[in-house]
């Protein structure tokens, strides 16, 4: 039965739900509800733990050695909280260890401040930390979609082993929605022979190498063969992983590509315009990490002009200039500092470049 | 059908709770709907707003540009959101904090006096509850009996022995709107 939520509650339970038995944490507005629900809920759970970590940069080491040992475990913050995390982060992708963070956006640069924003996107998409990593990062629209997102990034990254992301402006963590959190609890679908659990290698056992969980290696052919095998991974990930949700781009003039919130109120400027006679489609990724190039192209190939609607200068912006390759006209509508693009800005918009 | 609302005030007016049973009503009679808040890092005090909608559709942006319906409950809330309510619509206000009443004559314009209705329920927090009555009234959205449904709800066994003056603050919220 579906249940009026709001989205950080939703994120929370639907971790609890998939088997995440970690949380290391430090608050930061606008995720606080999701460390409130887990530092009541986690402890209930067999063998639960919940930490308030000292700080952020406490709390993503703790994830990695909870991580090493094969917990499923998870960390979330905001803006500031993630940049301190960063070097955790590529730490967890470097020793190949399955985690989830949870960036619930705020505006920034520095403190910024506390209203919803999208401009974490190139730290979370092109990475944030040092290294050639990347993440898996889902970016939910809905709080239903949120629940939903943080259950599949748990299951994908044990499967892949690698950190993944869910990344969300404020307004998915804020608000209310009816969602229903399902039980996915697919932990027990993976031998993690590779943690570090104490238990010793034996020849002829399924475990017959000792564990070792590090990042470090300082031969360099070494390093260059683990880096090869950390991109043949990455390409899994964009062969296997990209999802999208393409509404009505097939005979568009004009082709809306928004993620998140910003994606909402494309939809509502399409509605609006599409009453006037317009032909609007909607391109939304939901995988921002890797990005959906060839999908976007596809879609928008009949449309006249592309327009990318987010809540920042205009970073997704290069991706679909990527993904476009000069083929079509872009332009851009972005606010910034924790103002959202309104429905009005995006129809002005889609008329202008009606007119054109 | 799409109704959009914008419920404003300050920190502790219940403004947020009041969007929230809005929207949990519309949950319980199968819409969509979607409940968004706005608000300062104060603990008390400070603006407050939420953008609520309630829809047969799938609900687009969750905050509402032209609500069908503005709630302010205080004057710099009127000030703020009065000139976004499209012609046609409809502005419920707070009469005892609000002294420059709206003079719009493009939309219906109801008084409320939300402090004066919960002070005379004797349950002077419930300054939430008028307006309720007075947005069923308007907007014909849902019955008393929904609202108490979900309060019942909501309010849980703890809290349930202030179902029935809120309920009577909501009704005599109504009722001002009939007159």
């Amino acid at each position: 039965m579906k249940k009026l939520m709001k989205g950080n509650f939703a994120i929370a339970e639907a971790a609890i739900q998939a088997g995440c038995r970690g949380f290391f944490g430090y608050p930061i507005t606008p995720q606080n509800e999701l460390i409130e629900y887990m530092s009541v809920e986690m402890p209930k759970q067999d063998g639960g733990v919940f930490i308030q970590a000292e700080s952020e940069v406490a709390a993503i080491n703790m994830v990695f050695g909870a991580s090493g040992a094969g917990a499923r475990v998870m960390t979330s913050s905001s803006g500031p909280g993630l940049s301190l995390k960063q070097e955790g982060i590529s730490f967890l992708a470097g020793a190949e260890l399955p985690a989830l963070i949870v960036n619930i956006m705020r505006a920034g640069p520095g403190l910024g401040g506390i209203q919803p924003a999208q401009a974490d996107y190139f730290q979370a998409t092109k990475g944030g930390g040092h290294g050639d990593y990347s993440l898996l990062v889902y970016a939910p629209a809905s709080v239903q979609e949120a629940a939903d997102l943080t259950q599949k990034a748990f299951d994908r990254a044990d499967y892949y082993r690698m950190p993944t992301m869910i990344l969300a402006d404020a307004v998915i963590g804020q608000m209310m929605e009816p969602c229903e959190v399902k039980s996915m609890d697919t932990r027990s679908d993976f031998d993690k022979v590779w943690a570090v659990t104490g238990t010793k290698a034996e020849p002829g056992s399924k475990k017959e190498k000792r564990s070792i969980v590090k990042s470090l290696f300082l031969n360099p052919d070494e390093l260059n063969d683990h880096n090869k095998k950390l991109q043949r991974k990455y390409q899994a990930v964009a062969k296997n992983e990209v999802m999208f949700e393409a509404d009505s781009c097939e005979d568009a003039d004009i082709v809306l590509v928004a993620y998140g919130t910003s994606a909402r109120i494309c939809k509502s400027a399409a509605k609006i315009t599409r009453e006037l006679g317009y032909k609007v489609g909607v391109f939304r990724p939901i995988t921002v990490s890797p990005y959906p190039y060839s999908q976007l192209k596809e879609a928008a190939s009949g449309c006249k002009e592309v327009i990318v609607v987010e809540m920042s200068a205009g970073q997704m912006l290069l991706d679909v200039k990527v993904a476009m390759e000069g083929s079509k006209p872009i332009s851009f509508v972005g606010e910034m500092g924790g103002i959202m693009p309104s429905p009005s800005q995006v129809v002005e918009a889609i008329k202008k470049a009606g007119r054109e | 059908m799409e109704f959009k609302m914008v419920i404003a005030g300050f920190g502790g007016q219940g403004v947020l709770i009041a969007g929230q049973l809005i929207a949990e009503t519309g949950l319980n009679k199968g819409k969509n709907v979607s409940w968004m808040p706005a608000y300062g890092p104060e603990m008390r005090g400070g603006a407050a707003n939420c953008s609520v909608i309630v829809s047969d559709e799938e609900i687009g942006a969750p905050v509402v540009e032209s609500p069908d319906v503005l709630v302010a409950m205080n004057q710099p809330s009127l000030d703020t959101f009065g000139k976004n309510v499209p012609a046609g619509g409809c502005i419920i206000y707070n009469s005892d904090l609000i002294k420059n009443a709206p003079t719009r004559d493009d939309v219906t314009l109801v008084a409320v006096s939300c402090n004066g209705i919960a002070n005379s329920v004797e349950s002077p927090k419930a300054v939430n509850m008028p307006i309720l009555g007075a947005v069923l009234e308007m907007t014909k959205l849902y019955t008393m009996d929904d609202m108490k449904q979900t309060m019942e709800q909501k309010f849980g066994a703890k809290r349930a022995h202030l179902i029935e003056s809120n309920l009577k603050a909501m009704e005599l919220g109504r009722q001002a709107a009939i007159a």
